[in-house]
């Protein structure tokens, strides 16, 4: 059993630490406030292989491990969440998809400039009546001849907005079987008549980071377009969402650490009666238990990881890492915005912007209550 | 054209956690709780071999003295693209003055065919910057110090800008082979990439003890030395400090006087 970092994956986090600190902080707050996707930062992150982390190079990618690709996101969200988020979706959602499931004629045209980061791809699952109960999918792909006509409306799609996006996954209707829906995945690329999009959200956190309603009215896309078996949709997603877990539990461990690292100088700096706060058990035994529960996150985060870089199921271990790294995200920025005070409350102060960037992590790629459920039939409950 | 840059490994001074302890010797700092980084103006000479080596060809070599966690700062130079490295370590080279160390590099850098050495101006620790200049004197080769810009005019010269006071640039032309000691902020050093990360590890780093260098006991450390550090101390507190009074428009005010009299803004 060995938990060191190789020394590649060293000098990565070191690499992208020194690239985040230096190209992403200085901008994070004035980003956060204008809500502007920073098409600069995302083109230099492709330039550092940030963008295909876990694909081949064959594909365009880098052939990295999954334990690296954990360490390049939780460096970024260190420093920046909306970046962190459209990093993973995009790896976990747009290209992993497409690498799994896809033929290699759909690799060759859709990975390879994705996982080079010429585009930003995304996935669309979630629905206005379909979120954690992702079968009640309503969205419909009728095959006409050559081509799949697709109706429907997709919630919550990150990086399907932006001048870069090229290319959406959605699952889709496309008959019924024994079971019930036939539920298949199809690729949509952007610029095809009858994908609309919709301005971006105004949210809570994340708010440099593009993600926007689809609907589908009347798309045409060719039957080549069909990613996987048909009916193969719910099966391909499930495993979809495992990397997606995995890519938020990474996120979730930058961001709990920045919470720490914040809270710790402040707790160093600011002087209550007559000493620094951090003197005071009250308030360094929240740092302390937010430095355990941290390391927490990351081992399990990076077990995660190694089982998938194993080449096996890693759908509990992902389950536990988003479940445990993401609820100690926003334990750690509520404690952090408790150790700041009315500081904490405003935003002269980042922990305030990381509070509003943690709870997304409860929500996203499965809820904390289905994670649980996840686990409670791994249990047999 | 054949590039030698040497980097030094120095203590990570924008850390807030580097808070400098003189040891128990009173020769050294405790060193223990630092973090390491390449020393700035190394990396911009990394960055400037890198460039040259792009446009025209030629092999990058990364010379360091220093321990085995030294090896960090060369692996980060080789994934941006040097090619190869050697890397200087011997306990026989503790306390080596600028002589001294110029001497242990030049022993790693005479058998390479160089076009152009490159140090860093300076270091951020011991800040003698003086380094380039005595190697260019040992290796019977020009150099140019404070290089802002450079330039390839033909096979055998550089056109090269020095930094002088208030940023004036001073032109010269050199002959190659030559020494070069890169100032900050003659490019914008780049990141690198995981791939380059991924090659640099199948990179060499050739490692060279005393007896490799050819170099005897006496001509390395302290007995190969033209000085000897004697010893550390740390600044008297608070003497010097100039409390300004008046409301805020009047500090303002005073305070940029005494800013702008000192030549800081």
């Amino acid at each position: 059993m060995d938990f060191g970092l190789t020394e590649e994956q060293e000098l990565f986090r070191k690499t992208v630490r020194d690239f985040a600190e230096a190209e992403i902080a200085p901008r994070a707050a004035e980003l956060d406030e204008k809500g502007e996707f920073p098409y600069d930062i995302v083109s230099k992150m492709a330039e550092l292989g940030l963008l295909g982390l876990p694909i081949p190079e064959e594909y365009g990618g880098c052939g990295a491990d999954m334990v690296t690709y954990c360490i390049g996101i939780e460096e970024i969200s260190r420093v920046s969440a909306s970046l962190g988020i459209t990093m993973a979706a995009h790896t976990s959602l747009g290209c992993m998809p497409i690498y799994l499931f896809g033929n290699e004629e759909q690799k060759r045209k859709w990975l390879v400039p994705l996982a080079r980061g010429e585009m930003l791809g995304s996935f669309g699952l979630t629905e206005p009546e379909a979120g954690s109960d992702a079968r009640a999918t309503k969205t419909t792909a009728v095959l006409d001849g050559d081509e799949w006509v697709i109706n429907g409306t997709k919630v919550f799609i990150t990086n399907s907005g932006t001048r870069i996006s090229g290319v959406v996954t959605i699952t889709a209707v496309t008959g019924e079987n024994e079971k019930g829906k036939e539920i298949s995945n199809i690729i949509i690329p952007h610029g095809t008549p009858g994908l609309e999009i919709a301005p971006p959200y105004r949210k809570m956190g994340w708010r440099y980071s593009d993600t926007r309603e689809l609907s589908f009215v009347d798309c045409r896309v060719p039957k080549e377009n069909l990613l996987g078996e048909r009916g193969g949709g719910l099966r391909a997603f499930l495993r979809v969402l495992d990397c997606g877990r995995i890519g938020v539990a990474a996120l979730s461990v930058g961001l709990a650490q920045a919470c720490l690292e914040e809270s710790v100088k402040y707790a160093k700096e600011r002087v209550q009666f007559g000493e620094p706060i951090g003197k005071k058990q009250g308030v360094s035994f929240k740092c302390a238990d937010m430095y355990m529960e941290v390391e927490l996150a990351r081992l399990a985060t990076y077990k995660a990881a190694w089982v998938a870089d194993q080449g096996r199921r890693y759908t509990r271990e992902a389950s536990i890492a988003k479940l445990f790294a993401s609820e100690t995200a926003m334990r750690a920025a509520s404690a952090a915005v408790q150790i700041h005070g009315g500081y904490g409350y405003i935003e002269d102060y980042p922990v305030c912007r990381y509070f509003r960037d943690a709870k997304i992590l409860e929500i996203g790629e499965g809820t904390s209550e289905i994670q649980r459920l996840v686990l409670t039939r791994h249990l047999g409950l | 054209m054949n590039i030698v840059v040497c980097v030094k490994q120095v203590p990570d001074t924008s850390d807030p956690d580097t808070e400098v302890h003189i040891d128990s010797t009173g020769r050294g700092v405790d060193q223990s709780k630092f973090s390491f980084v390449i020393n700035e103006a190394d990396n911009y000479g990394v960055e400037e071999a890198i460039l040259l080596k792009e446009k025209h060809g030629g092999e990058v070599v990364i010379v360091s003295i220093g321990p085995e966690a030294a090896n960090q700062v060369i692996r980060m130079a080789l994934a941006k693209g040097g090619d190869r490295a050697i890397r200087l370590e011997d306990e026989a080279f503790a306390f080596s003055d600028v002589y001294a160390t110029a001497k242990i590099l030049q022993s790693a850098i005479k058998d390479i065919e160089f076009d152009v050495v490159m140090t860093g101006c300076m270091a951020s620790d011991d800040g003698y910057a003086a380094t380039g200049q005595t190697l260019a004197q040992l290796l019977g080769v020009p150099h140019a110090a404070y290089v802002k810009s450079v330039e390839v005019i033909d096979e055998k010269t550089l056109k090269v800008g020095r930094e002088l006071e208030g940023g004036l640039l001073e032109m010269s032309e050199i002959k190659m082979p030559c020494v070069l000691t890169i100032q900050t902020g003659i490019n914008e050093p780049r990141y690198a990439s995981f791939k380059g990360i991924r090659e640099a590890s199948k990179k060499e780093i050739k490692i060279m003890d005393l007896a490799a260098t050819g170099l005897s006991s006496d001509e390395v450390g302290e007995n190969g030395s033209l000085s000897v550090l004697k010893g550390y101390s740390m600044p008297e507190v608070g003497e010097l400090a100039e409390i300004l009074e008046g409301d805020a428009s009047e500090t303002s005010t005073k305070l940029a006087t005494i800013l702008k009299e000192k030549g800081l803004v």
